[in-house]
């Protein structure tokens, strides 16, 4: 079943040159985004800065509104939701983010900064909240005695745990992961990543999981979605896409991430230039600047998302292969995930 | 070497040919760096008995987590401690000197010249108020007492060296005109202006994407084969150290748990924390498999734990362990770790075990 369905969705931010200046663009931070999160499948989505990845993270947090395009919760529109509904997708979308030193109070104790979402948005006794946070504790790995202390006498992996217990408190139906791990000590991700998998087993959780770490991604996601500079160029099974990378910018990407064995020996594809900016973005395929297999039409030409064998690829390249598929991507909806 | 660097072969070195000298570039015997509080009450023992070597040319990546003591390794080479830190025993070979009796002023001398430093945030390291040519070309003025023109025109060269475009126009400018991937660019400019033996980089990519963390390490690569640099790595990433290093030093705790060159250790760790931390990274093809994660916490270097101080984490640990702390052990030639199980025999049969070897 899908949780959560986003269909062309865009944001554009209005750039200004000074307090009186007139505007000079449009920052084309998300552009026109398709994609689906299936109950207790991971969505990851991975690219480089000013990709458009956390945007995408605050449109769904309903942090920001769409200037186009739809997100569809459970079937329903969020533009057309009333104040219930509202109140509702609210409670069912949750965040963790990626400082737990930064995202918790610290003059609340644990237990009331895990029980805030329960007493604002639930009509429970005071035993009653602190029967569900003292579970949500254990949920976590985290012992009873933690509820009565404050953030700073716990570790980074402690403290990501409390979030991840704010997070579940409402029991939500989807969890935004914005770089759940990069903060924590290296020999302390695996036990946050493995309580995440947990969870998920366990709740029937659907994840938004954005990361840099690209094995870190791989290793969590069911689906992953590439973006360059506000456009997906490439999604597909989480496994297949990092074997077999189709789309130019993706091959780099994946290339370029850090092998995990010294004897580990590949092509490596050092690619030329920075990401340009989203103010000014290149006509045609946005990649071609710094694309190795760039031809005369893709500066003129965007490419469309189309099917290709088993996924969905920006490229010119497959363009023999297009089958003018309608451009859907569903996490957890290709062959082996 | 000027063959396969063909953008750099304009930049030719200026400095004398390195005199052929034998024995490692820099030898540390037994360094313990400690940080006392004012009252003399608390001492954190953030290096401890550190013995580690790096010959001319190669590069040794250190790996460590937050609080490991691999930072305060770095300031204790280059002798910028902060204040409440002691060097308290030890000895710090380079080129055959000791660096620990030289004086504030031959350090002053040695900082910049020949042992150079390239910090995690280049924005941090670069002066916002000066153009990028006064700051690459600052180091050729102190050091080798050059004119404004001459070291003027050597930053170009260097700018030009480190694949900054149109190096003219650019050293005009000032470091808020610049990318985050040129501006750490320019601070490896600035590390290797005046040909330094010695090049130590501190988490150097951790703040750069990935396209441009991959060309950032190319070119550190091909710099120190063109200057026949030694580089000294500093991260918590092993990914950068199976990418780059020749040999490795695993730091926790304040001390070296385990060293030597890097495919060994990778390959047959004699270490329980070093072969953990190797389990515990995902990795792109198998993303069925659970993570093995290491549990518990880092300890506290001010109340280290008697014995090894991964005892209370070692899934292997002995009741001796827990007593008396193992010195180092070397279980092939050139591979130290402290660690009881490595004394005798090496760890193969206990790795067969757990399905690792």
């Amino acid at each position: 079943m899908t949780v959560l369905e986003a269909a062309g969705l865009t944001k554009h931010f209005r750039a200004r040159r000074g307090i009186f200046g007139g505007e000079r663009g449009v920052v084309r931070a998300v552009d026109g985004i398709s994609f689906a999160i299936e109950t207790g499948r991971t969505l990851g989505v991975v690219g480089e800065s000013g990709c458009g990845k956390t945007t995408t993270a605050k449109l769904v947090l309903g942090l920001e509104d769409p200037t186009g395009g739809t997100i569809r919760f459970e079937g329903h529109d969020l533009q057309e939701l009333d104040t219930p509904g509202r109140r509702h997708y609210r409670k069912s979308v949750q965040a963790v983010f990626q400082d737990p030193y930064a995202s918790l109070n610290p003059r609340m104790r644990v237990d009331a900064i895990i029980a805030e979402p329960l007493v604002t948005n639930e009509s429970l006794s005071a035993a009653e909240v602190r029967g569900r946070v003292l579970r949500l504790l254990d949920l976590v790995g985290l012992p009873a005695r933690a509820a009565d202390l404050f953030p700073h006498e716990f570790s980074g992996g402690q403290r990501q745990r409390i979030a991840i217990a704010r997070a579940l408190a409402l029991s939500p139906k989807l969890v935004v992961l914005d770089e759940p791990v990069s903060a924590l000590d290296v020999s302390i991700r695996a036990q946050i990543l493995n309580l995440l998998r947990d969870l998920q087993a366990e709740l029937g959780l659907s994840y938004l999981f954005i990361a840099h770490d690209l094995a870190a991604v791989a290793h969590m996601s069911h689906t992953i979605v590439v973006m360059y500079l506000g456009k997906i160029v490439e999604s597909g099974d989480a496994r297949t896409l990092a074997r077999t990378p189709k789309h130019p910018y993706t091959e780099a990407l994946f290339s370029a991430a850090l092998p995990s064995h010294p004897d580990e020996r590949r092509e490596e594809i050092i690619l030329a230039g920075e990401v340009p900016s989203p103010l000014n973005p290149p006509s045609g395929c946005r990649f071609h600047p710094r694309c190795p297999h760039a031809m005369p039409r893709c500066s003129e030409e965007e490419p469309r998302l189309a099917e290709v064998e088993d996924r969905l690829v920006a490229c010119h390249l497959y363009d023999a292969d297009e089958r003018r598929a309608p451009i859907r991507i569903a996490a957890g909806a290709f062959p082996g995930s | 070497m000027s063959n396969s660097t063909p953008s750099s072969a304009s930049y030719e070195p200026t400095g004398q040919r390195l005199p052929v000298k034998t024995g490692p570039l820099l030898e540390l015997e037994n360094l313990s760096t400690h940080y006392v509080s004012s009252r003399g009450t608390r001492v954190v023992r953030a290096v401890d008995q550190v013995s580690l070597r790096i010959n001319a040319g190669e590069t040794l990546g250190i790996v460590g987590e937050s609080g490991s003591g691999k930072s305060t390794l770095a300031l204790t080479i280059l002798r910028v401690l902060p204040p409440a830190a002691r060097i308290v025993r030890g000895r710090m070979l380079f080129e055959g000197e000791d660096l620990v009796q030289k004086s504030d002023d031959e350090m002053r001398h040695i900082r910049g010249k020949r042992i150079a430093m390239i910090l995690q945030d280049p924005m941090a390291s670069l002066n916002p108020l000066f153009t990028i040519g006064d700051q690459v070309a600052e180091p050729i003025r102190v050091h080798e007492g050059a004119g404004r023109a001459t070291a003027w025109n050597r930053a170009r060269d260097l700018l030009k060296s480190v694949r900054i475009p149109s190096p003219e126009t650019r050293v005009t400018q000032y470091p808020h005109e610049m990318s985050g991937g040129m501006r750490q660019r320019i601070v490896g400019a600035i590390g290797i202006s005046c040909e330094p033996r010695l090049l130590i980089a501190d988490e150097p990519t951790t703040s750069l994407d990935l396209t441009i963390q991959a060309q950032y390490l190319n070119l550190l690569r091909e710099l120190q084969r063109a200057h026949g640099l030694a580089l000294i790595f500093i991260t918590h990433n092993l990914g950068i150290v199976a990418k780059m290093c020749d040999q490795l030093a695993v730091m926790y705790a304040g001390r070296v748990v385990e060293s030597g060159p890097v495919s060994q250790i990778f390959n047959t760790p004699a270490h329980p924390y070093t072969e953990a931390l190797l389990s515990s990274i995902p990795r792109m093809s198998d993303s069925a498999q659970r993570l093995t994660a290491i549990e518990g916490q880092p300890p506290d270097l001010a109340a280290l734990p008697p014995g090894c101080a991964f005892a209370p984490r070692c899934v292997r640990a002995l009741d001796r362990c827990r007593v008396e702390a193992p010195p180092e052990f070397t279980p092939d030639r050139g591979h130290t770790a402290r660690c009881w199980l490595a004394s005798g025999s090496s760890l193969s049969d206990t790795l067969v075990q757990s399905g690792r070897a």
